[in-house]
């Protein structure tokens, strides 16, 4: 039987409230949100914090919306709310096609996008969309806010720029024109965690790809950001020789460990094939051609 | 801690430690170890409870994050000796066998129909995939879904508003 060890419990009632309480008890304290990767990983003794503080009630970090130019997503919005999203669908269709692929949705039902990111599990889905799309995440302090980029977040395996005492509250995506997205994923049976996914997001104009993301999940110590297949999609004209080459620059750049998922030739062989996959649907995407 | 929780509309209250799971909170209370509890690493689906209308797999859950939510178990779908759609379409379509799996997906697909009346197939099994069978097979589990769904269409409710 398998139950967390012991600890101590308190619910927030604001952001500020968690915060100041982060900074009382220092360390040992720990935030939960969704509880589905925390639990867990209490159970296993993975993690064992001495004080759980439960955002669960700050409905004010549960949102989705648009606001000048950028699209807010609060710490707190569960999956299910982000696949049921129709702005993300209509701006962001990656999370889409990433939370139908996530878990199950009973689980979807209560994990978090700020517990994902926040949980850095090189394996987590949605890191790869966040990265992709080159998000910035607010992070909440003692000393007020600050905003991190994605590419930056992540700083080592389960470990992210989340400073002692810090929340984070938002995840924004600025709106650019000429955006498509897609997620293309790999799993051994629904709902597992991924043998090899890839996060795409392009930005074309005038037939030209003028910037794009391309991330990896699961194929490394953390989420890959392959930035040289990124450099090598700038400025070319969208075709299957340029998706396949990029693919064959993000196997590359990823660093796929053998385990029961499968030896590294074939997650390596996997990433390239879901890139390139994933580029030909972003891409049709941006140029509003369902592929 | 104290924890209350109210569970099928009665507010249970015990002295447990904050660690306590939400699964072992409601199966220690007597008469509700209906909620099983099999595979305790998220998995399996036994577990699953609703919260304020949304299924959870309560072995992933602290009782203390759940005070002062409304919580459904499997025991709470029959309501004054009348069996819930969902358990006379399990009787009717065989959808049980060693019944380990069956309350986590009856509380799975309570869930679905509460949301969508007429899901189609597929959609029946994206909503119970969070949950596994070992004996029956999911395609009686999904005749017995399609079963509910039907049975309470054909029921005239005072609710439905004629359009
Ligand atoms: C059976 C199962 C299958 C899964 N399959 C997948 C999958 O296929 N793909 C995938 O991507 N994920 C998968 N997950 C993980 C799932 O998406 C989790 O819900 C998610 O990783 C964590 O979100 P949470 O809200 O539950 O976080 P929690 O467990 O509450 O927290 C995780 C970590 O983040 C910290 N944290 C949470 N919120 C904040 C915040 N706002 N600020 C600072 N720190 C915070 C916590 O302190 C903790 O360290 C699966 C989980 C389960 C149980
Ligand atoms: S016991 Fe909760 S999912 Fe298996
Ligand atoms: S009926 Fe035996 S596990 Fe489903």
């Amino acid at each position: 039987m398998q139950t967390p060890g012991p600890t101590s419990y308190q619910r927030a009632r604001s952001v500020e409230a968690a915060i100041a309480s982060l900074a009382e008890h220092g360390p040992g304290a720990r935030v939960v949100a969704g509880g589905h990767s925390l639990i867990p990983m209490m159970k296993l003794r993975l993690a064992s914090p001495e004080l759980l503080i439960d955002i669960n009630d700050l409905d004010e970090l549960a949102y989705i919306r648009r606001e000048a130019g950028l699209v807010r997503i609060g710490a707190l919005t569960r999956h299910v709310d982000l696949l049921r999203s129709e702005l993300l669908a209509e701006l962001f269709p990656v999370f889409a096609d990433a939370e139908q692929v996530i878990a199950d949705p009973v689980v979807r039902n209560r994990g978090t996008i700020g517990g994902s990111l926040c949980q850095a599990d090189p394996a987590e889905d949605l890191s790869g969309v966040c990265a992709a799309l080159k998000a910035d995440v607010v992070l909440q302090g003692p000393g007020g806010e600050r905003v991190v980029n994605m590419s930056e977040f992540h700083v080592g395996p389960y470990m992210t720029a989340v400073q002692a005492a810090e929340i984070l509250t938002e995840v924004r995506l600025a709106v650019r024109p000429g955006a498509g997205s897609a997620h293309e994923k790999l799993e051994r049976r629904a709902g597992d965690f991924a043998i090899a996914a890839s996060s795409v997001a392009v930005w074309i104009e005038g037939g030209t790809i003028t910037d794009a993301g391309v991330a990896l999940a699961a194929v490394g110590p953390v989420t890959i950001d392959a930035r040289r297949a990124q450099e090598h999609l700038r400025g070319q004209v969208p075709s299957e020789a340029l998706f396949e080459e990029a693919g064959r620059i993000a196997a590359e750049e990823s660093m796929p460990m053998p385990d029961t998922r499968g030896p590294e030739d074939y997650k390596r062989h996997l990433v390239g094939v879901l890139t390139k996959r994933a580029l030909r649907k972003a891409t049709a995407r941006a140029l509003h051609q369902e592929a | 801690m104290e924890i209350s929780i109210r569970i099928n509309g009665e507010t249970v209250t015990r002295d447990v430690p904050p660690q306590t799971l939400l699964v072992h909170f409601i199966r220690d209370t007597p008469g509700l170890t209906g909620t099983h509890w099999g595979c305790d690493t998220s998995n399996c689906g036994a577990c699953i409870v609703q919260i304020d209308g949304r299924a959870v797999k309560s072995c992933t859950q602290l009782a203390a994050m759940v005070e002062g939510h409304e919580v459904r178990t499997v025991e709470g779908l029959e309501v004054n000796g009348v069996l819930d759609p969902i358990q006379q379409g399990f009787h009717e379509q065989h959808a049980l066998h060693c019944g380990f799996c069956t309350p986590g997906m009856m509380m799975a697909s309570r869930s679905l129909l509460d949301e969508n009346a007429n899901p189609t197939d597929q959609e029946i099994r994206v909503a119970i995939s969070g949950g596994i069978c070992r004996c029956t097979g999911y395609k009686n589990i999904v005749a017995a879904v399609r079963w509910a769904a039907e049975y309470e269409a054909a029921q005239p409710s005072p609710t439905k508003q004629e359009v």
